[in-house]
């Protein structure tokens, strides 16, 4: 990747996250975290992997994009006001009761938005039931799922892993945003999900693993995972909470807490540095 | 009365028939093809069955994933899964994006017999009317189970239709007219109203002929949607009877007794006297006894029809 696009691409993740706390803030609701760690996940979905168009968002050939962990919502709406399905302005309405924007995704209300999701596990098997429908239809569209590492504690997840392998969907990618905290504290302490790697290869995965804040990791990343035949990928990245605010990062508390106007500030400095 | 048949056994012919007609009709299955008769699909449409094994929540899932790229997937499994043990992956993967998604739920209800009360889902309309947008079906015989997969097909929106195991005779002609959220009136009556659906339907017919008998003339409706009910129906056998049975394989607890009530709740109030399991659960035995044991035989329906009269003259 040439130098001028990592800078763009890093600017405009700069910008996501700003709409990120925005919201976040307006609402004194949601989740920064995960949003935050997840932020140059999106923008490089939305800006370099994804085939879609804005001013098209119920387009059939499109690729899909399943928010698996719906609870980052301040992520993906930023990332979609950014790339230009509603003004960005509208992110400040986050969580109002006369806003579109819900807590967590709703497809019916929001362009660009593949599937309503908020209950982890179940966003996954969506995305399995999308690829199989483009098997089905000798289509070329690609089918993404972000999910969190804490999600991979739901069993439904590995339901979905079975049935991927099983039906040979290589047009289907999971991207694990794996921050290593959940709401209850680090995942190794709650219940232990990892490792993941071996997890998903015995399941009979593509495995791959990627630096979740490096725009030249992630796009190795998903060009393995585009090459690979025969099989799902799942693209392991590492990554850190809060990443870009730094109170927020590799805190548990922000998971899913809301940053008063002392701590906005700070975080827009952070931001806008 | 022609031959008995289950309705799994019509819903599996069903999926085959239309699937013929609709290149986007997809049968998905929990490893109970054999048993849910999806497997006649699977066997006519290799290309377009997708057995999900062991995993219903993951089949409801992908169930959704299918439909939101156009397909009309029907998700196969027992009632007690179905709507069960994926009621909230019903609730907030179909039921909450208004998915397409048509839940093919067989062995409903007490009639599933020997294996008992695991098995026995007496809970599944309580849980899927509760779901905003969820059209609930229970067709009475195999001709009305046909039309019903017609139905959903041909109407948008997520629908949850309930078959049962159990060998039931054939009520309705080639001439029946099946629409959904319309009751059927099968006999007319003036004394009390009985309104069925599922196996109870028969149950209510011999009822309705031995009350006969003794002098109580019995209306009995065959209220296949529990989900938009018939409220104009019921409410005008409210007012022509002045009083209702209702009468379902299910618990009494959520089920078409429960949206009878909430109509004349409303609109008529009048005594409702419910035929359904008590707040129980069910139990091992051939299928027929079981409907005996459980309250749920046309002698019981027409005990609870006096009841009901005789709170009418109260």
């Amino acid at each position: 990747m040439e130098q001028k696009r990592i800078s763009e691409l890093s600017e405009i993740a700069r910008n996501v996250r700003i709409g990120i706390i925005d919201a976040v803030h307006s609402a004194s609701s949601g989740h920064p975290g995960g949003s935050l760690s997840s932020a140059d996940i999106l923008t490089y979905l939305y800006f370099e992997e994804l085939n879609i168009d804005p001013k098209n968002p119920a387009d059939p050939l499109r690729d899909r994009f399943v928010l698996s962990k719906g609870h980052i919502s301040p992520g993906l709406y930023s990332v979609l006001a950014h790339r230009g399905y509603f003004p960005v302005e509208h992110l400040k309405t986050f969580r109002k009761s006369d806003s579109n924007l819900q807590g967590h995704p709703d497809t019916k209300k929001v362009p660009g938005v593949d599937m309503s999701t908020g209950s982890l596990g179940q966003g996954v098997s969506v995305a399995c039931g999308m690829a199989l429908a483009a098997k089905i239809d000798g289509a070329s569209r690609r089918v993404y799922a972000l999910m969190g590492d804490g999600e991979a504690e739901e069993g439904q997840v590995w339901e979905s892993a079975m049935f991927a392998a099983h039906y040979k969907l290589d047009n289907l990618c999971y991207i694990l945003d794996w921050n290593g905290l959940q709401i209850d504290g680090a995942i190794d302490d709650v219940i232990g999900p990892a490792p993941f790697d071996t997890k998903f290869a015995a399941f009979g995965w593509n495995v791959i693993t990627a630096d979740a804040h490096d725009f030249e990791s992630l796009e190795s990343a998903f060009k393995a995972a585009k090459e690979c035949k025969g099989k799902p990928s799942v693209i392991i990245a590492k990554s850190i909470k809060g990443k870009g605010v730094s109170f927020m990062e590799n805190q548990a508390s922000w998971h899913g807490a809301a940053p008063n106007d002392e701590q906005y500030a700070v975080a827009m400095q952070d931001l806008k540095a | 009365m022609a031959d008995k048949i289950a309705t799994r056994e019509a819903y599996g012919k069903a999926l085959v028939e239309f699937g013929a007609q609709y290149d986007n009709l997809v049968v998905l299955d929990a490893d109970l093809a054999a048993a849910t008769k999806t497997g006649m699909f699977k066997k006519a449409y290799p290309d377009r069955f997708f057995d999900c094994g062991i995993a219903e929540n993951n089949m409801i899932g992908v169930a959704v994933g299918l439909a939101l790229s156009g397909k009309i997937p029907f998700a196969s499994s027992f009632a007690m899964f179905a709507a069960g043990r994926s009621f909230e992956q019903v609730r907030n993967s179909i039921g909450y994006p208004h998915a397409n998604v048509k839940i093919g739920a067989t062995h409903g209800g007490i009639t599933v017999g020997e294996d008992g009360a695991t098995h026995q889902c007496l809970e599944d309309f309580a849980l899927m009317r509760t779901v905003p947008g969820m059209t609930v079906i229970c067709p009475a015989d195999a001709a009305e189970a046909r039309l019903a997969v017609k139905a959903a097909i041909d109407n948008d929106g997520p629908m949850y239709l309930r078959f049962g195991r159990m060998a039931v005779p054939t009520l309705f002609g080639a001439d029946y007219d099946f629409k959904i959220g319309r009751g059927v009136k099968l006999i007319d009556g003036t004394d009390v109203s009985v309104i069925a659906n599922g196996v109870e339907v028969e149950q209510a017919i011999l009822a309705a002929e031995a009350l006969k008998a003794e002098g109580i003339s019995a209306s009995v409706i065959n209220m296949a949607t529990i989900k938009p009910i018939d409220r104009e129906l019921v409410i005008e056998e409210a007012k022509r009877c002045g009083c209702i049975v209702t009468c379902e394989e299910h618990s009494v607890i959520g089920g078409l007794g429960s949206a009878v009530c909430d109509v004349v709740c409303e609109s008529l109030p009048v005594p409702v006297v419910k035929v359904g399991t008590n707040d129980c659960f069910g139990r091992s035995g051939p299928a027929k006894e079981l409907l005996s044991l459980f309250g749920l035989d046309a002698a019981a329906i027409a005990e609870k029809a006096r009841i009901a009269v005789g709170l009418k003259k109260q």
